[in-house]
């Protein structure tokens, strides 16, 4: 090794002097303008508890939402290995019946029986799928609710998917990389024996956009927001009409809402 | 201490054989044909110094993962005070944009096979 002892411990010292400047780094850095355009943006999107409101009656008319699970999975390198027993999903269409079973009945209208609604990762304020994960591949970020992925750590075990009640995440079989159509450099693709899900684009947030579904949506028919503001989008849409949300006897606490 | 002798000479026949890769590889030059890096297609400067590194960019890249994946802090400043992106794909690989030229040179010279490329994406290598 040709770093000599002095350098190292010069570096190392660096190190720990960066590492306990590192709140103060935080501070300067939303006063200072950044100059390098490279940079991810310094106004991204922050929220103590973000959620999702998907608009029913929007969603009944196909065209609103037809585009949202392709343009999800184009951004995140989803591979397709075009064999329904492997597929990987991050969000997708659900006939009614199934996405929410336990409001179907057998006189309901056979349109709504078989109406297509968009159902994705539910970033549950008690997730389930967190308390199984042996590694901590996957945990509720304190700071917006998300449920996160380390894809770093994933295992493989697949406890989480046994314990996601909503069948929201995905097993790679295979190595996905050969099955992306066409690969984004925006985003890491998975390697084989990793557990995948949606992260409610957490890395467009951090550049101040809006998740990809949700921008693919027309007419409004997803909204996105803080739950814990008063005065945001998904609150007034929640106050003023009746939502539902998917399975709520299991007290995971789903933070995706279905407005009827 | 009874069969010195024949101990002894196992002793020797063990330490050769274990040593074997290195004589093996001095022996042959292999040891001498040190990689030659490609230089960076731009930029004046790493986020640290070459020997640094050289030494610990490993150390660097899981520091960088933990903070952007775990922390959601994706802004890295340099002692001296320059910014950068936390980012293998966006930073490390716009300047070193050749994973061949660049990584794989020392990767393969100590063979070693760091998984980064599994998920991580060669912009370069995408566009082909
Ligand atoms: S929907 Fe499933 S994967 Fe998502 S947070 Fe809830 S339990 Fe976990
Ligand atoms: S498969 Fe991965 S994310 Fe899921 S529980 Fe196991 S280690 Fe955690």
């Amino acid at each position: 090794m040709s770093v000599d002892r002095r350098k190292f411990l010069k570096f190392a010292g660096l190190a720990a002097l960066g590492a306990a400047a590192k709140p103060l780094a935080v501070v300067a850095q939303e006063a200072e303008q950044v100059v390098d355009s490279s940079l991810p943006q310094e106004n991204p999107l922050t929220a103590k508890r973000w959620a999702m409101v998907i608009d029913m009656q929007k969603c009944l008319d196909h065209e609103n939402v037809k585009d949202c699970a392709q343009a999800c999975h184009e951004a995140h390198n989803v591979p397709d290995f075009g064999n329904p027993k492997e597929e990987i999903k991050w969000i997708w269409m659900e006939d009614f019946h199934k996405a929410f079973h336990e409001q179907n009945h057998e006189y309901i209208d056979e349109k709504l029986h078989h109406a297509k609604f968009p159902v994705l990762c539910n970033h549950c304020d008690n997730p389930p799928c967190v308390k199984v994960c042996p590694t901590q591949a996957t945990w509720k970020r304190e700071q917006d609710g998300i449920v996160m992925m380390d894809w770093h750590r994933c295992i493989g075990c697949r406890y989480c998917i046994v314990g996601c009640p909503y069948g929201s995440r995905s097993f790679n079989w295979r190595d996905p990389r050969p099955h992306i159509k066409k690969i984004n450099n925006e985003f890491p693709t998975r390697s084989r024996g990793v557990v995948e899900k949606c992260t409610f684009c957490e890395e467009r947030l951090s550049q101040g956009k809006i998740p990809a579904c949700v921008e693919a949506a027309k007419d409004d028919a997803i909204v996105f927001g803080d739950l814990e503001d008063p005065e945001s989008k998904v609150r007034e849409l929640l106050r003023s009409r009746f939502s539902i949300r998917r399975k709520p006897q299991l007290g995971t606490q789903p933070e995706v809402y279905y407005l009827v | 201490m009874y069969d010195s002798g024949k101990v002894i000479i196992g002793l020797v026949i063990f330490l050769i054989l274990i040593t074997f890769p290195m004589w093996y590889n001095v022996a042959t030059g292999e040891a001498e044909n040190v990689p030659e890096l490609e230089k960076p297609v731009k930029g004046d400067a790493c986020v640290a110094d070459t020997e640094y590194m050289r030494s610990f960019h490993m150390d660097v890249l899981n520091q960088w993962r933990d903070a952007v994946v775990r922390d959601g802090q994706r802004i890295y400043t340099a002692p001296d005070g320059r910014k950068f992106n936390m980012s293998l794909t966006h930073t490390c690989l716009d300047c070193h944009a050749s994973r061949k030229n660049f990584c794989e040179k020392c990767h393969t010279y100590l063979k070693v096979t760091p998984y980064c490329w599994d998920c991580h994406t060669v912009p370069e290598e995408v566009a082909e």
